[in-house]
């Protein structure tokens, strides 16, 4: 499989919003939540009612303008974004207008916001986009069956599809999974993340996009080869097995990966599966993980992939990045393990492009 | 060729019954769904009327009789009971060693929970059971569809308003022409919450008697809610287990409308481009095309922007057509999937359903549904519509084998 990404766009709790920059200024927040940099919506978005969308709307719609610009391609086949819980803001908003007011009469505008497919919708109006359009929301694999669809198009007829994958935090959010322990009880640097395991994260936000194309572009960032999704896995050997599966239908051996990116989130329920491999099937590789970066959420590993994307297309691992101490001479195969609460998994495999 | 696409077993809950042979016998003897609320803790119960299940969540999960169904939310519930009705109807073995996913889709999730943790929460921050917010986001209910039938090889949640499960049918059978999967189960789930009976109605698109699709007078949609789910089956697995396809899934569209967040263009182009392109990958004619089950959710906007689309693509003549939804309400995320079972059923029992509450034809349009029960009448190839908020738009073709 040869699936192609021509451009980027990347609205995140880190300086992400220049592609020619890769981590050079580090943001080192502490606290429980890592809310995504406010960007100049007005510099890049055009001709589109900013004042009534929520947030995660309009981070958006800014890292796909991002990703578009990058990839100098607006014509698309296809438009695809997979969010794990949807337009949150704006369904709590409408929720306690019902409330407050007894059923009442109440404003549509934020039901009308609310609903899991309002991203693709916007974007489809403003680029004025008929074709193919697509929501997924699947828990922590929502941003890969939105990847995985857009790829199928790839090997089908499409030449370009625009793929994202977004999340936001809000207040009640934040308030309700605290109750429910996901998050650390204490307000550490995120850097420090992994100075601090035991039971829980850092809970995060963002919007990835990524433009995937037949054919590779001027900066082009990657050759996404393949990509597996395992739902509750029985055992850490059937996650092994699944990665040995998908390097085999590639010709390759887990020594011929120069670089694996993890989603180790600082959290002792779940890390335990990324140990495991770094202990057996990873003992001898070079491992990068970013979610000290951009926090926990259910299309996380969107900016994993971001991340992959970097690395490839600039030949260069930030410090900030590894795991542990490495030097590379040269970074063609990078493997992205996610696994997401111990429930969804992804496995995608990413070849260096020559420009 | 592409490779065939076979639907090997159906399975519905609605409010026109429970399972498919009641669906089947409320549509033969034109018995809609349509009345006042009884289960749904609302204020709007006596004023709007809506095509709910006639069972409460106690009821449906003493009918799966699952260790956490009390827990699980109405969305789950319904969705359990029309899954595993599709899986024993189709007679597949999960366990078997084929590729077997899951492709659901649901607009509410379990937003029926949230609802009874928010009136706490709201109150005080520290309360509210936490075990009824879990099942909030969309994915809760497949994850539960899927142990429930032992599925684990491949499983998503699509969510694209009024045509998510539409979508779901057309992405399962992708998954199966990219060889990742051999079967799959696809549809959709959706329950009546509070939160869209009070959308719609902010939208002030909800009529306050029986809806009229297609109708000069139409006044508005009834919501309804259910689930359904049909298996679609690749050559290699129904050989593997010598199995009898029903019939076969010929063709699917989707286009984006690119118009506005909920209403549809006037010229439908949204819909015609989903229409035109289930049709091309069907390799039929419009001409070919024996019924179309239509979205026809009987707002104003919609049936006039479905029509004026149907009239461009059938210009050399309207095949018969009708509107399920004046039994069933709009079932939102299940609409799409709920519709291609009595599309399946029409090819397998050579009927097509009326569009009930007709009167006079939408002005400009002239277009008649059929507003009778035809029976004994042979159905080659039907078009199923679904468009939702968005812009999401699809269109499905089924077809006898």
């Amino acid at each position: 499989m040869n699936v192609f990404i021509n451009g980027i766009g990347n609205v995140s709790p880190q300086n992400t919003l220049d592609n020619e920059d890769f981590l050079s200024d580090l943001i080192n927040h502490s606290g429980e939540s890592l809310y995504s940099v406010k960007p100049d919506y007005k510099s890049l978005i055009k001709g589109v009612n900013l004042r009534r969308m929520s947030r995660l709307l309009k981070n958006g719609t800014y890292s796909a303008q991002q990703c578009i610009e990058d990839a100098g391609q607006n014509e698309l086949d296809a438009i695809i974004t997979g969010t794990g819980m949807g337009c949150l803001a704006d369904t709590e908003k409408f929720l306690a207008n019902v409330y407050n007011n007894e059923e009442g009469v109440v404003s549509p505008t934020q039901f009308i916001q609310s609903t899991h497919n309002a991203m693709s919708g916007q974007i489809a109006m403003m680029l004025q986009c008929k074709n193919y359009n697509f929501t997924y929301t699947h828990r922590g694999s929502s941003f890969e069956s939105a990847l995985m669809d857009g790829m199928m198009l790839i090997e089908e007829e499409a030449n370009h599809v625009l793929v994202g994958g977004l999340d936001e935090l809000t207040d009640t959010y934040i308030a309700i999974t605290k109750r429910m322990k996901l998050w650390k009880n204490e307000a550490i640097p995120q850097l420090d993340l992994l100075q601090h395991v035991g039971p829980g994260s850092l809970a995060g936000e963002g919007a990835a996009f990524f433009m995937l194309s037949k054919k590779p572009g001027d900066k082009c960032y990657a050759n996404v080869k393949g990509i597996k999704m395992l739902f509750r896995p029985r055992s850490g050997d059937i996650v092994k097995k699944e990665i040995e599966e998908l390097l085999q239908e590639n010709k390759l051996t887990v020594d011929q990966i120069d670089l694996v990116v993890e989603g180790v989130n600082g959290d002792s329920n779940v890390d335990q599966t990324y140990y495991d491999l770094n202990e057996s099937i990873f003992s001898n590789s070079n491992i990068c993980y970013y979610k000290h970066l951009c926090g926990e959420y259910k299309t996380a590993s969107s900016f994993g992939l971001w991340t992959a994307c970097q690395i490839l297309q600039k030949q260069q691992v930030p410090e900030v990045l590894k795991l542990k101490p490495f030097q590379t001479d040269g970074i063609k195969k990078v493997l992205i393990y996610n696994n997401y609460n111990n429930c969804n998994h992804s496995i995608l495999l990413l070849e260096h492009v020559t420009t | 060729m592409p490779e065939k696409i076979y639907i090997s077993g159906i399975g519905a809950i609605s409010s026109i019954g429970v399972n498919v042979p009641e669906l089947l016998a409320s549509i033969r003897s034109s018995r809609h769904g349509i009345q006042h609320i009884v289960h749904l803790d609302t204020s709007h119960r006596g004023n709007l009327p809506v095509g709910e299940v006639k069972l409460s969540n106690e009821q449906l999960a003493e009918r799966i009789q699952t260790e956490k169904a009390s827990n699980f939310s109405r969305t789950t519930l319904l969705g359990i009971v029309a899954a595993r009705e599709a899986v024993a109807h189709a007679g597949i073995d999960i366990q078997d060693g084929l590729k077997t996913g899951i492709i659901s889709s649901t607009s509410v999730g379990g937003i029926d929970k949230t609802e009874n943790f928010f009136k706490k929460f709201f109150a005080d921050p520290t309360s509210g059971r936490l075990r009824n917010i879990t099942s909030h986001d969309c994915g809760d209910s497949t994850e539960n569809i899927a142990v429930d039938l032992g599925v684990y090889h491949y499983i998503s949640t699509i969510s694209t308003a009024c045509s998510s499960s539409a979508n779901a049918i057309m992405t399962g059978a992708r998954l199966i022409r990219h060889k990742i999967l051999d079967r799959v189960i696809v549809g959709g789930t959706d329950a009546l919450t509070k939160y869209t009976l009070n959308g719609f109605n902010a939208l002030k698109i909800l009529d306050t008697g029986h809806c009229k699709p297609f109708d000069q007078n139409r006044n508005g949609l009834n919501l309804g809610e259910g689930a359904a789910y049909l298996v679609l089956e690749s050559e290699k697995s129904l050989k593997q287990r010598n199995a009898e396809p029903i019939c076969y899934l010929s063709g699917y569209g989707n286009a984006n409308d690119a118009y506005h967040q909920t209403a549809s263009s006037p010229e439908g182009n949204g819909a015609y481009s989903a229409m035109e392109i289930a049709l091309k990958q069907s390799t039929f004619l419009p001409g070919d095309i024996d019924y179309v089950n239509v979205h026809g959710t009987a707002t104003y906007v919609n049936d006039l922007s479905e029509g004026t689309a149907m009239s461009k693509l059938f210009s050399e003549g309207m095949p018969r057509f009708s509107s399920t939804k004046s039994f069933t309400g709009h079932t939102l995320a299940a609409a799409g999937s709920i519709e291609a079972v009595i599309s399946v059923l029409s090819i397998k029992n050579n009927f097509i359903a009326p569009n009930l509450n007709f009167q006079s034809s939408i002005e400009g349009l002239n277009m008649v549904p059929v507003q009778e029960l035809q029976e004994n009448i042979e159905i080659r190839n039907i078009l199923s519509n679904s468009f939702g908020f968005g812009g999401n738009c699809s269109a499905l073709v089924i077809s006898a084998l």
